[in-house]
């Protein structure tokens, strides 16, 4: 990867207090070690700050103003209520949907401002789907090289070389021949992660991986956002899953109705919710067993 | 918005469920439905010695029912006679100028370099147009209408009209050029006019069979839209069409023997001539049968295609 890289110059001040911990250059590699991922994360500081972020489908307001502060290196979770508006903001946050007010910015860097290139800010935020969506004409080299080298331009031999890396380190070496709709549900997501991956983006949005997987399918996925997780991956995480959001969020968001109701270490908001809808939410949940 | 519902969650934007990721293709993603040996289905083989016994003794006794009612009818005698003298039907095959007809067997080869010409332009033009048609950006907004029009106007109005409208029309303007060309040139003209109608439409469907999640996966890699399109869109849209495609290209190449209405000496227009000089209607079993020699190949090309795809797929597969 170049200089410029995979982050538009973050060379504009943050109009609210700078980041300490920024870096002078863009790039940062991608926080995770290993073959075909060289040196590690060099960023520090807020990686994610959204301020007062809208998003409305027609008259329909799903997110109403959310203010969010992500670190580099941390990982946080969101969980709600279907139709809270996780997906949403994921999908803002990547700018697959256009925002209708507010701001968000990486490393200081408004990505939501007039004349930024999208493709170029995709390419610093992976996001896997709850649906994989891989391309089902496409063996799985294909899938995962098919963005180093048409976006990045990377030359083939190379952009297979660093595929099969990355595949060998979650264990699907053996698969790279195979069509998405010949795996496992298991697998095609964590394809689908490598491929995201294979971009070597800085910051990493998952949302309900593991939704639409068989619940003996759902560990070998887990595997692997945690390892992604110890290799210091900044990540956004939406979730069902109460027990993984406790076990690997530094912090965990509780979304309702298109607003972060509360945001809290998993320890305190899963023992101790100060919000009487958070503690409403974690009775529905655990009265249905899910926690 | 509801806000109150414990029960699991459900995503507008998952297009399908884990049990069925591949529901998006239709038939050409199915590998392995047709058996283990990863073979497309063959038109005689039910499976089985017993089958093939069955299925060619029913085969025989349908034919020979259709031949025994053709050769038995009161006018069969007349009917081979005027449509299928042997003698005539050699004679118009090959022509003979001192006479005043022309070869029905070199005449195809005009309908043959016709549907070609047609065809390439077909394919880009449509694309083309169903690109426009498919397209948001409010730049476009003029082409899109322009082109909801072209669509409209093609598709309704039959492609014999739109063949003298130009093959007669175009000459009258008397303009440099344009006006000079030859039956042929005005015939491959309406046929990819008419034709790119119907076929932007299909390619449409194509497009819109592929799902919205696949632009959004593609996209969230940092693909341009361009080359989500190339790489990710078209080719799954074009595989889920080439059957409706190539069944355009069937009635395309039949199509090819209207132009005979502006003289071209096509096929169709050689049988004609034969006929009319020499009184006898064998000239256009000579030229069904040329089509028929056309048209059934790309039959069966079409099958190929979708056969060759699935066991490209399974071979992928297996190592
Ligand atoms: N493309 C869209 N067009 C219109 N409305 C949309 C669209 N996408 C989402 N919505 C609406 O936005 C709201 C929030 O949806 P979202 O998918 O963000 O919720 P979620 O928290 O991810 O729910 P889930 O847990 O079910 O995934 C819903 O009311 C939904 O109907
Ligand atoms: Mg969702």
């Amino acid at each position: 990867m170049t200089g410029a890289g995979g982050m538009p110059d973050p060379g504009v001040p943050d109009p609210g207090k700078p980041d300490p911990g920024m870096p002078g250059t863009g790039i940062p590699g991608t926080g995770i070690p290993g073959p075909g991922m060289p040196e590690a994360a060099a960023m520090s500081g807020t990686a994610i700050r959204i301020e007062g972020l809208r998003k409305a489908f027609g008259a329909n307001q799903v997110l109403k103003g959310i203010d969010l502060t992500v670190s580099t290196h941390e990982v946080i979770c969101l969980i709600g209520a279907s139709g809270s508006g996780k997906s949403t903001l994921l999908r803002c946050l990547n700018l697959l949907e256009p925002i209708s007010a507010g701001r968000i910015s990486l490393w200081g860097q408004e990505i939501t401002a007039a004349g930024i290139d999208q493709n170029l800010v995709r390419r610093s935020i992976g996001i896997v789907f709850q649906s994989y969506n891989l391309f089902p004409h496409m063996n799985v080299l294909r899938n995962v090289t098919l963005a180093p080298r048409k976006a990045l331009g990377t030359p083939r031999l190379q952009a297979e070389e660093e595929a099969r890396a990355l595949l060998s380190r979650f264990g699907l070496l053996d698969k790279e021949a195979e069509f998405p709709d010949r795996l496992s549900g298991g697998q095609q997501q964590r394809v689908a992660i490598v491929r995201a991956l294979a971009m070597r983006p800085q910051i990493m949005l998952l949302d309900e991986v593991t939704s639409a997987l068989d619940p003996e399918l759902v560990a070998e996925v887990l595997d692997v956002i945690r390892e992604l997780a110890a290799a210091g991956m900044t990540m956004l995480i939406a979730t069902h899953e109460m027990g993984f959001a406790r076990d690997i969020a530094r912090r965990v968001c509780f979304l309702e109705e298109g607003r972060i109701i509360e945001d809290a270490p998993p320890a305190e908001l899963f023992t101790a919710p100060k919000d009487e809808r958070t503690q409403r939410f974690l009775r529905r949940i655990i009265a249905a067993g899910r926690l | 918005m509801d806000g109150s519902q414990p029960d699991p969650p459900v995503d507008p934007f998952a297009g399908f469920p884990a049990a069925s990721p591949a529901a998006i293709g239709g038939a050409w993603q199915t590998p392995g439905s047709f058996g283990a040996a990863g073979r497309g289905p063959r038109l005689l083989s039910g499976g089985g010695r017993r089958a093939t016994v069955i299925s060619t003794t029913s085969t025989l006794v349908v034919l020979g029912a259709l031949v025994a009612v053709f050769l038995l009818a009161p006018g069969s005698s007349q009917v081979r006679h005027t449509f299928f003298n042997p003698t005539d039907m050699w004679q118009s095959f090959v022509g003979d100028p001192k006479k005043g007809y022309y070869s029905v067997g070199e005449a195809i080869w005009l309908n043959i370099r016709m549907f070609l010409a047609a065809e390439v332009l077909i394919l880009a033009l449509a694309l083309l147009i169903a690109l426009i048609r498919q397209s948001r950006s409010p730049v476009l907004f003029p082409f899109r209408v322009l082109s909801l029009i072209y669509v409209d106007f093609f598709r309704g109005v039959p492609l014999l009209l739109v063949l003298l409208a130009i093959g007669f029309g175009v000459p009258a303007l008397r303009l440099p050029f344009v006006s000079t060309q030859s039956a042929a040139i005005y015939g491959v003209a309406t046929l990819v006019l008419s034709y790119s109608a119907y076929v932007s439409e299909v390619y449409r469907a194509g497009l819109n069979s592929v799902h919205q999640s696949q632009v959004a996966a593609a996209r969230s890699l940092g693909l341009s839209q361009a080359t989500a399109l190339r790489h990710v869109i078209l080719p799954q849209a074009v595989r889920n069409i080439i059957p409706p495609l190539l069944n355009d290209f069937i009635s395309l190449q039949k199509d090819t023997a209207l132009v005979s209405v502006l003289g071209a000496i096509e096929a169709n227009e050689a049988a004609q001539i034969y006929s009319s000089t020499v009184f006898n209607y064998s000239s256009y079993a000579v030229a069904a049968i040329l089509f028929l020699i056309l048209t059934i190949p790309l039959a069966r090309f079409t099958d190929r295609l979708i056969d060759r795809d699935r066991r490209r797929r399974l071979a992928g597969a297996a190592t």
